[in-house]
Formats: structure tokens, sequence, C-alpha cells
């Protein structure tokens, strides 16, 4: 991110577009559902009981989620530890979904905790539990997510520095003409904004290094503490997967779910925003997937036979058999990555990508709700609510996403980093390319 | 260059691993158990047990203000007359509950918390709300602390927390041996002072174990020879004696060792004295501090070798 802002550019287009609309109403409904479990209790929107105590709002939204949301992890780990500065023009949108997606975890958490007012006790030192893994997970997560949002400054930053504040007039003089200011007024309070963005640019600049790298160990230390969240409960959650490995298959897990997430959103909003797929790049990175799953797979089984759970596995009872499609999920998908020439096809990236995300959350789901078993009598499926305030949660992510890319300089710049496009280019727009500016001491 | 690079990344994998993959090694010596008989206990009889439900009743008139709980009404009752709960929940803390295996054949239990010696639920707040008491080894709740993430539902072997579902405001419900309410003011919980039948005693865990042992030895014929509680999970300070073996009467067949033993072992293997992630973070600045220096110095020509290298 130092330095490297002429890479980016803003998506031009209309924000109000109809898929705005749509996710729009999802958000809406998922967010009146979320005011009744407020008022009236979490019982009467959702399916949990004192057996099933996590339902899908901790198991998608947070376990799942934040996996899913490692794009930002693994590219930074790709760009900057093994220096492959070229995947650089990916690292933005691979952060904001980063951000979004823990956005969406922690704003899950507190509709799932019963009494969230008592969350400040966790900045109070003599409440501290080290021994919970829970603990350790929400420091992590929380300071994540401002390494996420100090990683996506720069964009914010660029953008204001430029900004003759059009769309600021708008929507003033759409909520009341009369609160528009005067032309000099307006010019003289832009001027400060642009001048403390530039300020402060590069100076963040500088330091941007260290806050990257911090964002790389934190994701570390919590995505393995997801893992152990579930360590305690060894008499309810099935020997298939409990076991002492939860915290390192976590942490693999959350890897290639990573990588093969920055796939599919580079394949997905190529298409949906009609740009060239960044073919190279995307094979590249997939040529890295397979080594990280096979890595997990073999610690599965060897954990399992070490356990003499590999009967269990081929059982193909109720747990067998989400254990195997977990499984055949993540090995098909790896498999045919290993292949160069389907590497390079985007439509068989895709596939591969998607199965082995697919794969990869069927595990985390594994653990936390389909091989937990609190005992006899329990029962838990989702109710509708539970589905419409995660639905919701997530509609207003991706509207985020959508909004935001058109506002800041996210995507890749195009043509900049050999773009195979089979769409047609956009038109050409004016205020598109960033100016270069000079980088602070780390940048170019 | 290829070859160069995986390595990188191998080492790179065995470096954020490691800490992960350490835990196997050992478990310290202080942190083993020790099993403390001087704390409160609670003995259930199971032989001696009428199902009058009477400690139900004062449960909850005693700890209905303090413990939050409300009367559960059962549909049929249109009056609103009768305390009905069919399970431990928001509203209830102890309950009894009939196992009918033939007319002959049949057992009350009571289902109340277990207050471990090494609790799971405590292990896991991540605030400290649930915490046990060093002297009398009370696992108590604290609503001013719970951020009610319900993690001690999900550890809890025996599913004895309960969560107000259908409450605004909703919070942890458990046993606390009346510590604030009857045994502050009688010095005895209040099931255990109204049970008619002396079906549940109070005292000390060694005096208490002492008297199951006792009538295990006299009346062998009578109960199953187990003094549930003793080993479970590590120990309990609530004891059961039964006729019918346990697992039928809901309390699950566990393992002498303590989950929650387990997980800290692992979680303190990889965040001793924080020392891991301090040493990954300090790793991780100098290979990307290096990686950006090299950047720096002709970043063209650089380039371009980044793009051979991947080919």
């Amino acid at each position: 991110m130092a330095g490297h802002n002429d890479e980016f550019q803003r998506l031009e287009g209309k924000i109000f577009t109809k898929s705005f609309f749509i996710l729009l109403a999802l958000t809406l409904i998922g967010f009146y559902l979320i005011a009744v479990r407020y008022i009236k209790g979490i019982g009467v929107v959702s399916n949990m009981s004192d057996g099933y105590p996590w339902g899908i709002w901790i198991t998608y939204d947070v376990a799942t989620g934040t996996a899913i949301a490692c794009g930002g992890y693994a590219m930074a780990i790709l760009i900057y530890i093994r220096n492959r500065m070229h995947y650089h023009s990916m690292i933005r949108s691979a952060i904001l979904t980063s951000m979004f997606g823990y956005g969406l975890a922690g704003f899950s958490v507190m509709v799932d905790l019963g009494r969230p007012w008592n969350a400040y006790n966790f900045f109070i030192p003599s409440k501290w539990q080290a021994n919970s893994a829970m603990f350790e997970v929400a420091l992590c997560v929380m300071a994540y997510s401002t390494v996420l949002m100090i990683e996506f400054l720069p964009a914010i930053l660029t953008t204001l520095e430029k900004t003759r504040g059009e769309r600021l007039q708008k929507v003033i003089k759409w909520v009341s003409p009369r609160l528009v200011p005067d032309e000099i007024r307006l010019q003289a309070g832009l001027e400060r904004v642009r001048s403390a963005a530039s300020w402060l640019r590069p100076r963040l600049d500088k330091v941007l290094i260290f806050i990257i790298v911090l964002g790389i160990t934190l994701p570390t230390m919590h995505q393995s503490s997801l893992g152990s969240l579930l360590l305690i409960a060894s008499t309810k959650l099935h020997p298939l997967w409990h076991t002492g490995f939860l915290p390192l298959l976590f942490l693999i897990n959350c890897v290639y779910i990573g990588y093969s997430i920055a796939i599919l959103e580079s394949i997905i909003s190529s298409y949906n925003f009609k740009r060239p797929f960044e073919t190279k790049e995307l094979a590249g990175l997939a040529g890295l997937i397979p080594w990280l799953t096979a890595i997990w797979l073999t610690v599965v089984i060897g954990d399992l036979a070490w356990r003499g759970q590999i009967g269990a596995a081929l059982r193909l009872d109720f747990y067998s058999g989400f254990f195997l499609l977990e499984f055949l999920l993540v090995a098909g998908g790896s498999c045919m990555l290993f292949s160069r020439n389907l590497r390079n096809s985007v439509r068989w990236l895709f596939v591969s990508a998607a199965m082995i995300v697919l794969g990869g959350a069927l595990y985390r789901f594994n653990v936390y709700l389909i091989g937990f078993n609190p005992g006899q009598g329990w029962r838990y499926f989702p109710s509708l609510a539970e589905f419409l305030i995660t639905a919701g949660i997530i509609a207003f992510e991706i509207l985020g996403y959508q909004v935001l890319v058109k506002i800041f300089p996210v995507l890749p710049t195009l043509g900049g980093h050999g773009g195979h496009g089979k769409k047609g280019k956009p038109e050409p727009v004016q205020d598109v390319a960033p100016v270069s500016v000079p980088g602070g001491v780390l940048g170019k | 260059m290829k070859k160069q690079s995986r390595r990188d990344f191998f080492k790179l994998l065995g470096v954020t691993g490691a800490g992960a993959l350490f835990y196997g090694s050992r478990a310290e010596a202080s942190d083993r158990l020790r099993v403390n008989d001087e704390e409160l206990s609670m003995l259930y009889d199971a032989t001696k047990c009428v199902g009058c439900k009477a400690c139900m009743a004062v449960c909850k008139r005693v700890n209905g203000d303090y413990g939050d709980l409300s009367y559960e009404h059962a549909k049929f009752d249109a009056d609103s007359l009768w305390d009905s709960p069919s399970d431990l929940s928001g509203n209830t803390r102890t309950l009894i509950k009939l196992f009918k295996e033939s007319d002959s054949r049949w057992s009350y239990i009571k289902y109340s918390c277990m207050h471990c010696q090494k609790p799971s639920c405590v292990s896991v707040c991540p605030v400290s709300a649930m915490t046990k008491d060093k002297v009398s080894g009370i696992v108590d709740y604290n609503k001013n602390t719970c951020i009610g993430c319900r993690y001690c539902q999900v550890a809890c072997a025996f599913n004895i927390p309960r969560f107000q579902w259908d409450k605004t405001i909703p919070q942890i419900v458990k046993c606390d041996l009346c510590k604030n309410t009857n045994l502050r003011q009688k010095g005895i919980p209040a099931c255990a002072e109204t049970c008619p039948t002396g079906a549940i005693s109070f005292g000390k865990r060694k005096d208490l174990l002492q008297e199951a042992k006792k009538r295990l030895q006299e009346h062998p014929d009578k109960y199953v020879y187990h003094v549930y509680g003793e080993q479970e999970v590590g120990g309990s300070n609530h004891l059961y004696l039964s006729a019918m073996p346990f697992d039928k009467l809901g309390l699950p067949v566990l393992k002498p060792e303590p989950p929650a033993e387990f997980s800290e072992k692992i979680q303190h293997t990889i965040y001793k004295g924080f020392i891991a992630p301090v040493a990954l973070y300090s790793t991780l600045c100098f290979i990307a501090v290096k990686n950006l220096k090299k950047q720096g110095n002709g970043h063209d020509a650089d380039d371009s070798t980044q793009h051979e290298e991947d080919k």
C-alpha cells in the first residue's frame, strides 16, 4: 500500500443501481428484525437454545465470515512477506472486503451478545481472563478491524486530496438547499481538508508497513484462536473434529480460504463491473493454494489416524457424510489447481476456488454446528428471521463495497497490470488515474 | 527462482505454524489440578428423594428477586397457579425430574450446578463474569460483567448455565448455592434446608464424600457403586448417589480429566508470556521492511524480475 497510489482507480458509474435497491431492501428487513431482537429478546427471532447457544450468527458471521474475510490477510502475507509486489494491485479490494467481513463479524457479535452494554469489560484489565480463547479472539478482532481501517486510509486520503466537494454539495442540496454554504467558505473548508489529507498521507506511508505487519500478526493469532474456542467442548464436539490441532487447522484453513476468496472476488468484480480479468495474477495466486491445502489435509488425516478415528470418518453416517463432503471439496478443488492449464482458465479457476471456499467454510460449520452435539433432546436449525438477519448484514456489506469502490480508488488501474479483458473496456473517464505522488521512505 | 520462493514460503509457514504446533510438548506440573476437599458441597441421594419438589419451590422463592427468576406456567394451567418448568431454564436453577424405566424401576433426579473443582465456565468466560470462590468453591455468576456471549453454555459438559432467551435484558441463570441469599442468612442453601427426607445434604466436600461412601458400604445392594461427581471432569462439589445408572438419569458419562485443563494447556503454550506473538511480529516486520527496501532500490528492474519469478 505504501506509496503505490497510482495503481488504483475509482470505478466510475452510478451509485443507485438496481442491485443497490435490492440489497437495500434486504438490509432494511434484516435491520428491522435486529430491532425486534433488541426489544423482545434473542429467543423471539432465533432458534438457539441452551443446548445450542451458538447459532449461525456465530458459526457463519463470525467463524466463517472472518475466514472469508481473510483475503486481506492472505494477500498481505503474499505481497509484503513473500515479496510479490506485482500482486499489489489486488490488495485494496482485498482489504476493503476484509474490512467489511470483519465489520460483519463485529456487528453480528453485537446482535448475538445478550448483554452487549457490558462489552466495555474487555478494556478493564481486572476483568481480563487470559485462559479464555474468546478473550483473545475479541481483543484481536477489535484490534485487527482498526488496523484494516488504517490500511484503507490511503485510499480515502487520496480522494480527499483531490476532492472538489461536488458530491457533498449535491447531498447537502438534496437535504435542504438552504444549508448549502457560500462558495468561498466551501472552498476554504475544502482547502483545509485537502491540506490535512496531504499532510497526513506521506506520514502514514512511512509507518504503514508496521501497521500492515500488525495486520498479518493479528489474524494469525485470532484465526487460530477461533479453533481454540471449541477445544473445551471435548464432550460435545464429535471426535472427527475435536482435536488439539484445532488452532493449527483453523489457521491454515483461513489462509487458503483467503487466497481462494481473493480469486473469486477478483473474478466476480471483474465480471460484475465489466472489467478485464486479472488472469495472470490469479493463476499465480492459485498455484499457492494446493500446497496449503495439502498441508492441511495431511494434518487432518494424520491426526485422525493418530487418534484412531479413521473408521469414524468412513462410517458413512451423518457426521462422516459431512466430514467427507468437506474433505472432498477441499481435496477436489486443490487437485484441479495443480494443473497449470486449468489454473489459466478463468472458468476452472472460479470452480476450483469456489470448491475450496465451500469446503473450507463447511469445515468451520462442522466444528461449530454440525459436529456439535450437546446431548439428547437438543435440536437446532436456524429460523427464517435468523437467516434474514444474517442476509441483511451481508447485503449491507456488499452494498458498502459497491458504493465505496465508486467513491474511493480501490480497484486496480486498468491496463496497468496485464488484464486480458474479454469484456469491452469501459468508457475512458476523466479523473481516473490519481496523480502519482512522492511516496514515503518505504514507497517506491 | 521458484525453489527459492517456495522455501521462503515454507519458512514463513513454519513461523506462523510454530506457535500452534508447539503445544503438544508438555504440561506444567504447577497446572495440575488439586482437589480441594474443604470446599462447600452438596450430596443428593436419589434413593431418598420422594419428588415433592419442595427444593424447587423454595429455590425460586428465595432466589427469585436476586436471580431474576419468574414462574413458568403450563399451557393447561389457565389460572397460572403453578410453577411448572419442564427443564432447567432462564427461570429455573434447580429441577427434579422423574426417570421411569418400568412401574417398579424408577428414580427421581435433581439437576443444578455441579460446582466443579475445575469449572469450564470459569475457564472460558472472557470477562471473568463466572468466578470460583477460592475458599467456598462456589461457582458464581456476576450479571454486571457478563456480556452474554454464552460461551459458558458451550463449555459446560452438564449443560447447566441457562440463558434468558425471551428477555430484553437477559442473563445467565445457574445455582450459586444461595451464596447471596439463604447461605448468607442461614448458612445453608435453601434446597438442603427444606428437603423433608434428607435427600439433600450440605457440608464440606470431604465429609459428604465420606458419608456417601459409608452409605455405599452399608447398602451395596441399594446403590450403583459409584459416587457421581467424585471423579467426573476432575471432581465436582455436587455429589450424587443413585440406584439407577447415572447416564440414564441425564448425568453424562465423563472422563476424570477436566476439559478446561486440556484447552488451557494449549492456549497457555501458544501465548506463554506473549513471547510467540511478539516474536512473530518482529520476524515479520524484519522480513517486510527488508522486502520494501529491496523494492526501493531500483524498483523497475526489481519489478521485472518479480514477474519472472512466478513464471
